[in-house]
């Protein structure tokens, strides 16, 4: 299904000041479209998540805001892309404790079940993209 | 770069941190350091970590909020974390962070309450947490 785009930012994310940026950004966007406190909450700090692995993990790369309408309802879409080593199992990242440091692994699927919709695409040697999604 | 630091306040025989700033990786792993420095230097039996001024918190925040009660904890001190908004406690829950060794209260008041208890009580054999969950006062 189609969505309509009204609004876009695009933001590089290669350092931790880019980090707190990503976040405002998604505080701005979730207030813009009036999500509640907990929906909002729930965003800023999926893309909190997303935008530091870009960072760590994809050896930078940058976040794209999107304002969406979709069948009347409203949502922000947010997506991430980098081009660094990319995940060489996506499945065993996905889980819970998937790290490859030792680190918690929660990013992943920690904001997979924040989000209503959550697609990644990895390539070895490519590059990591990560879109997701919070309806109103 | 900005030189912003978290204050550290000695309140007998407590270390009150307030946070009210946003925290960048780096400030909460410079607060890390010195918090474990001060607890070292001070002698400090407890230290109260107020987080209403935090408006998220994400693995890796959380990750050294963790750090810290375990740090203390060796060094024979107890944290206890307050005033944590619900909307990062509901999140948190649902990303599965659950913050292992954390104790958590409702406000400064609680978490003073809470604390000289633990504090007189230790030594008695209630000091260990093995539970990765939440240990929530102030709910009486
Ligand atoms: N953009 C990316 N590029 C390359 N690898 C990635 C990327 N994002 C995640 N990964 C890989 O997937 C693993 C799981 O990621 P996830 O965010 O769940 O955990 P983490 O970053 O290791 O720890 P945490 O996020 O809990 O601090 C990472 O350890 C890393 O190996
Ligand atoms: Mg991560």
């Amino acid at each position: 299904m189609e969505s309509t785009v009204s609004q876009h930012t695009i933001l590089p994310a290669t350092s931790e000041s880019d980090l707190v940026t990503a976040r405002h950004l998604a505080r701005g966007y979730s207030k813009e479209i009036g999500l509640g406190l907990v929906d909002e909450t729930k965003l800023v700090t999926a893309v909190s998540e997303l935008t530091r692995n870009a960072i760590v993990h994809g050896g930078g790369g940058s976040v794209c805001f999107e304002q969406v309408e979709r069948d009347g309802r409203q949502g922000v879409r947010v997506t991430f892309e980098d081009h660094g080593p990319g995940i060489p199992d996506v499945t065993v990242a996905m889980l819970d404790g998937g790290s490859s440091t030792k680190s918690l692994g929660l990013g992943l699927p920690g904001s997979r079940r924040l989000v209503d919709e959550f697609e990644l695409h990895s390539e070895v040697g490519k590059g990591t993209k990560v879109m997701i999604v919070k309806w109103k | 770069m900005s030189v912003e630091r978290i204050p550290i306040l000695k309140m007998g025989e407590f270390l009150l941190v307030s946070i009210q700033t946003e925290l960048d990786d780096r400030l909460a792993v410079n607060l890390q350091k010195e918090l474990t420095a001060r607890v070292a230097e001070t002698g400090a039996r407890g230290v109260l970590l107020d987080i209403s001024g935090l408006d998220i918190v994400d693995s890796f925040l959380g990750r050294m909020i963790s750090t810290i009660a375990e740090m203390t904890r060796i060094m024979d001190a107890e944290t206890v974390v307050v005033g944590m908004k619900p909307a990062i406690a509901i999140t948190l829950v649902e990303m599965g962070l659950t913050l292992p060794g954390v104790v958590t209260a409702l406000n400064v008041e609680k978490g003073m309450e809470l604390l000289r208890a633990r504090t007189r009580a230790s030594g008695e054999g209630d000091g260990i947490h093995s539970l990765s969950t939440y240990h929530t006062a102030g709910h009486q």
